[in-house]
């Protein structure tokens, strides 16, 4: 399976690109956009304004150009690596500042918001959005659940049972295998022993396809054609797109202790933001006012969201005990109490 | 065959029903509650068919099969599937065929089904329940009769509920159903048939987090519940021969735990044995004895004393089986002592 690509690394157009311009442009943003959080974030991060935090880094394409091919209608299931994807189809930045944060007020997304919280334990993401997108149909909606999973997730049962479940019910999910070469520090040769992740499509009778990650006309295009099948009641489809983490699997990690600087370079030829600019450029879609005007207004939309997120209010102990129960018990009570008046 | 004295204040205003046993309890709740909301969806292992225990007969046919299915054998898939579709404004109620064969899904109990309503402050909840036959003294296979309701009562955000006879089966998995939160309803498998009761037709609940006292006396309080009920029944009547009036309290719901209706008891009798299926150590009976000791050992004449499994595996159907699960005669044992010290 040759992974679909549309965009060249150097930023070369295929003449059957299947977007226009507009379109390329609007997607381009979406992933500067998404790429500032993350430089931004990891700076948060270091200066100690941050809890641990997985970068995105590398992965803009793969993750946007994913969430592009939703309505607002749809919903998002996302690993703890899918930022990125959360705020293109919604998570206001200062939110997902709280979050990472690890702060009460970053924890409640907005109510008309179709997005779940990340996910932490690896793969159990998949079944819910499976159930998710299943219900769609008893409420006579036509969402679509779009989730996201890495390729060491594919190692864990519950990515089995969510194809099966997918399959059997013909469900309308989508589920992108964001195939980044390493699973922290194991690579993906000692992860599985095919390493075709979307070939195991077959074996569950579902389609399967393979795109370059890190050109967003491919993976934009691939999903737009999942989510049409899914919405057509053609069923779930598994993408795998090729990508690589440029950073750490967290700001707690060193790749340098497992992954070689050559790889890097490598990657660093690929990368998806830089390739898409190229390729607008190209296609005289993009010049360097307009890069400068995307610059700045990035820039002040993470600024207020920082100002924004810390505006919130100071987190109270009691609030470990809140929301466990939608009535609290008399035990939580106490505890809620004890905590409040100390 | 026990006849289970039953107490509730639903049962004045429930109207006329027929003498069923907990299995048909179960089903005539099941089919009420997808008759009433149609967000209620029912599936597990061979729920089409009714069920390995028929706890789903005839549901298929009278809800159609959009409504109640089977589902693949996977049961981390059956709990994470039935979390998504809560998630999203459903009400499902999914069968796991023996509690024993629940640990498959144990990553998506703990990690999520009892956390989502706290993770998110409320934004997304799951309220989903989980059923599952437990406990033995029917001679079942290996693995087939595991009691893992402590495991379930330790996970924040989850209720646990084991319903004792026909009657409070129906109310209370009515009840299960319509709770805004997670809830496991425990079946003892020995309950399924050898009780019957009258139970009310139509719709009625019975509340969530409360004991109750189902006979009176004042020599020692025997606390319990599911199938260990009616041992506990069956002992008192034995004692009540000798004139020793022994109070049994039915917990029936383990999450949220009604501490007061135990504290108030043990306060009286000043004399506790806690009864439980499940292995010792750890076991819920544990957290109902140490309760005990933090908020009413002042009132205690004698130590608390745990009648339970051996700290030992449930041993496979056969000659030696009857032995692990606790009888009437080893609570009679320990009643003996509470009432010597």
């Amino acid at each position: 399976m040759e992974p679909l690509r549309f965009i060249a690394e150097d930023g070369g157009v295929s003449d059957a690109l299947p977007l226009t311009p507009d379109e390329l442009v609007r997607g381009y943003r979406a992933v500067f956009r998404a790429r500032l959080f993350d430089e931004r974030a990891m700076t948060l991060q270091r200066q100690g304004r941050l809890g641990v935090y997985p970068p995105y880094r590398g992965q803009e394409a793969a993750q946007v150009g994913a969430v592009l091919a939703l309505r607002p209608s749809d919903w998002l299931v996302p690993s703890y690596r899918e930022t990125g994807a959360a705020i293109i189809h919604g998570l206001p930045m200062s939110q997902a500042i709280l979050y990472w944060r690890a702060d009460p007020a970053g924890w409640q997304f907005p109510d008309d918001l179709r997005v779940l919280p990340f996910y932490i334990p690896i793969a159990t993401q998949l079944l819910h959005a499976v159930g998710v997108a299943a219900a769609g149909r008893y409420q006579e909606e036509d969402w679509v659940a779009l989730t996201f999973i890495g390729d060491g997730g594919s190692s864990e049962g519950d990515f089995h049972e969510a194809l099966n479940f997918a399959a059997v019910y013909d469900v309308p999910v989508v589920m992108v295998v964001a195939n980044n070469g390493w699973a922290i520090s194991v690579p993906t040769e000692k992860q599985m022993k095919n390493t075709r992740i979307a070939e195991r499509a077959a074996g569950y009778g579902i389609p399967g396809v393979v795109v370059d990650g890190n050109d967003l006309a491919a993976v934009w295009h691939a999903t737009r054609e999942a989510v049409a099948r899914a919405r057509g009641g053609g069923g779930p489809t598994l993408i795998e797109a090729i990508t690589y983490r440029m950073g750490p699997h967290t700001s707690s990690d060193d790749p340098s202790r497992y992954r070689s600087a050559e790889d890097g370079k490598v990657w660093e030829a690929r990368d998806p933001v830089v390739r898409l600019e190229l390729a607008l450029r190209t296609l005289d879609a993009w010049d360097d006012a307009r890069q400068e005007a995307l610059v700045s207004e990035a820039k002040a939309e993470f600024e207020a969201a920082v100002r924004e997120a810390d505006a919130a209010p100071e987190p109270r102990p009691r609030q470990i005990v809140e929301h466990v129960f939608e009535v609290m018990t008399d035990d939580a009570r106490s505890a809620w109490e004890a905590l409040e008046h100390g | 065959m026990v006849d289970i004295a039953v107490e509730g204040p639903a049962r004045s205003e429930a109207s006329a029903g027929r003498t069923v046993t907990m299995v048909q309890a179960i089903n005539d709740a099941l089919d009420v509650a997808l008759t009433a909301d149609r967000r209620v969806l029912l599936f597990g292992e061979d729920v089409g068919m009714g069920g390995v225990f028929r706890a789903s007969d005839g549901l298929r046919d009278k809800h159609g099969e959009a409504r109640v299915f089977d589902t693949p054998l996977a049961e981390a898939g059956i709990v994470g599937y039935g979390i998504g579709l809560a998630l999203a404004g459903m009400r499902p109620v999914a069968e796991i065929q023996f509690a024993g064969f629940l640990y498959p899904a144990l990553d998506q109990i703990l990690s999520h089904l009892g956390r989502y309503r706290h993770r998110t402050r409320g934004r997304f909840t799951v309220p989903m329940v989980i059923r599952a036959p437990y406990g033995g003294g029917v001679h079942t296979p290996e693995q087939h009769a595991d009691s893992p309701e402590a495991v379930l009562a330790h996970v924040p955000g989850v209720k646990v509920v084991i319903p004792s006879d026909p009657f409070r089966a129906k109310g209370l998995l009515l009840a299960a159903i319509r709770d805004p939160d997670p809830v496991f309803f425990l079946e003892a498998i020995k309950l399924y048939r050898s009780i019957k009761a009258e139970v009310p037709a139509g719709d009625y609940t019975l509340d969530l987090g409360k004991a109750r006292v189902v006979r009176r006396g004042d020599a020692a309080t025997l606390i319990a519940y599911g199938g260990m009920v009616a041992v506990c029944l069956k002992a008192a009547e034995v004692a009540a021969r000798e004139g020793v009036e022994l109070e049994v309290v039915d917990l029936e719901t383990l999450v949220p735990f009604d501490a007061d209706t135990v504290l108030a008891s043990v306060e009286k009798t000043g004399r506790a044995v806690v009864v439980y299926e499940a292995r010792k150590i750890g076991g819920f009976g544990a957290e109902v004895a140490a309760r005990i000791a933090e908020d009413a050992i002042w009132s205690l004449q004698a130590p608390v004393l745990r009648v339970a499994g051996w700290d030992a595996p449930y041993p496979p159907f056969g000659a030696i089986e009857d032995h692990y699960r606790p009888s009437a005669r080893r609570v009679l044992s320990a009643v003996r002592q509470v009432l010597a010290a």
